[in-house]
Order: structure tokens, then sequence, then C-alpha cells
């Protein structure tokens, strides 16, 4: 079914975003990690202001910021990965934790520790996903993200 | 019927503002000025009324002699706002609703060219088609 293929083909395209970001010889070493992940980052920003136009189609306003949220760990979470987070914490200050336990892009690492630095690359468009749908819909907001142990 | 179409940025200042006929442009864009403090409003009164349903379309902002203002939000705050001339009373509300989801939509694919930095005043081709369209339907 077409609809399946999808997020597979969004992880395939993804590794090579990655890939691409690194490949063409931005400099090794910190600054070369940084400014890829600034570059990824920046990309995810892009299209997460897209995406915040197009997934609320026929949604009501967000009432609050928990809604807005709720709406990020519900909608764009299914229609990106195609499935929810696991678990979202708060501590009412404006401290949101998402927590996904199979993260699709983390999936196809290999077990244990061992690409543990990796990670972040990996990680870097969707938390400018995330920042760009959120300053879309009205908040400002910083993400960062953090990987216990792959896959996760 | 309308006479003039506007998007408004969230910031308050126009990426998109279009009249028939262009000579009174000047007007329709102090109208339109005017009734952003509307849509504010209302959308002030909103969130703080404890109404469980919060809609997009803000309907009717407020009536003149001549024509009549219509105000939307989308939920990135961007106001489209829609000046009808009153003398079509034809016009009924489910009109004015599909209109302003017509006009979401195109600007939902505006915001998706990769091309378009948001922010920027609106160029499209097929924006402006779009927005010909609803404005010469109504002479």
């Amino acid at each position: 079914m077409p609809a399946m293929a999808d997020e597979t083909l969004f992880q395939l395209l993804h590794t090579q975003v990655v890939a691409a970001a690194y490949g063409a010889g931005r400099g090794s070493g910190d600054e070369g990690l940084r400014a890829g992940l600034t570059v990824l980052e920046g990309m995810g920003f892009r299209v997460g202001q897209g995406l915040a136009e197009r997934l609320p189609q026929g949604a009501l306003a967000f009432r609050e910021e928990l809604d807005t949220i709720k709406f990020l760990c519900r909608d764009l979470w299914g229609a990106v990965f195609g499935k929810q987070t696991d678990n979202l914490r708060t501590n009412h200050q404006g401290t949101y934790i998402l927590q996904d336990n199979n993260f699709p892009f983390l999936t196809q690492m290999a077990w244990g520790q061992q690409y543990l630095e990796e990670a972040p690359k990996f990680l870097a468009f969707t938390c400018g996903l995330l920042r760009g749908t959120l300053s879309s819909l009205g908040i400002e907001s910083s993400v960062t993200a953090s990987v216990t142990s792959l896959p996760a | 019927m309308a006479v003039c179409i506007a998007v408004i940025a969230k910031e308050n200042y126009p990426l998109y503002i279009r009249s028939i006929p262009a000579e009174q442009e000047l007007k329709f864009h102090y109208t339109v000025h005017t009734s952003l403090d509307v849509v504010d409003e209302k959308v002030s009164a909103m969130g703080k009324a404890l109404v469980d349903q919060r809609e997009l379309y803000l309907g009717l902002l407020y009536p003149t002699e001549d024509y009549k203002v219509y105000g939307y939000v989308t939920n990135s705050k961007v106001k489209f706002v829609m000046v009808v001339d009153s003398s079509n009373t034809a016009l009924r509300d489910n009109e004015i609703r599909s209109m302003f989801r017509k006009l979401h939509n195109s600007y939902t694919d505006v915001m998706c060219n990769p091309f378009y930095n948001p922010g920027d005043r609106i160029h499209s081709r097929a924006f402006d088609n779009m927005v010909t369209s609803m404005m010469v339907q109504v002479c």
C-alpha cells in the first residue's frame, strides 16, 4: 500500500540528507560537526513551518500551550513517523519532555553504545522540525534531544 | 462578491493585498488595517472565554453602509480579511466559509513552496489566480 512506503522512504531520504550534510568536505572535528548540525536543524525548521500550516487542517485553534504540545505528540509524530510519542512529561513551567522508545531514525542502528556519538546528527533534523512547527504556532522554543541507548 | 482580499502576517503587516477596482486600493488598505483591531479583539475574547469550540472562521467583523468585512485566522496567527460588497446580499455564510477555506489551502501551498521565505510578500501566480477567480465571480 502506498501509505506504508512513505515512512521507509522518508527514513532513507533522511539518512542520505545527514550523510550529505557531512560529506561535502565541511571540515572535521568540532566545527564541522556543529556546522552540519546547524544545517540539518535549519532544514528541519523550514519544514516544520510548512507542516504547521498543513497539518492542523480543520482542527480548532489551540487554546493553550499544552494543547499545542499534545498536537505535536499525536498528530505531528503520527504524520511524520507513523506512530505517537510514548510519553509526555512537563514541569508546568514551560519544559516538556517527549519520550519515544522506538525512534524510527535510530532503530536501524546497531545495538549498544558504539554509535552513540553519531546519534545527534540523526536527531538534529527532528529537533529543527519541532522548533519550526512550534515557532509557526506561536511558541518560541529551544529543542534538545538526548539518547540513552541505541536503538532508542 | 469579494471586493478586496488581504493576507496579514502574525506581526500585522500585509503579506498580500488585492482589491478591485484598483483606484480604491488606498481606501481598502485603510479598511483592512482598522479591521485588524476587531480581529485581535475577537481572538482575545475567544481565548479568555471558556468556550470549548474555537473556530478559525471569525465571521462578520463589522458592516458599513457600503460593504461588510469578514475575518479568518489560522493556527499560525496569519489573518485573512475579506471585504465584500453589501449590495450583493446573496452571499451566504457558507460561501464565505468556503472562500476562506480555499484561501487557507492556497496559503498552505505557498508556505510549503521551498523558494518562499516565510514573512515575504506573496508573489505566487497560483495564489494570484485563485484570488482573481474569487473576486471575478463576484462581479
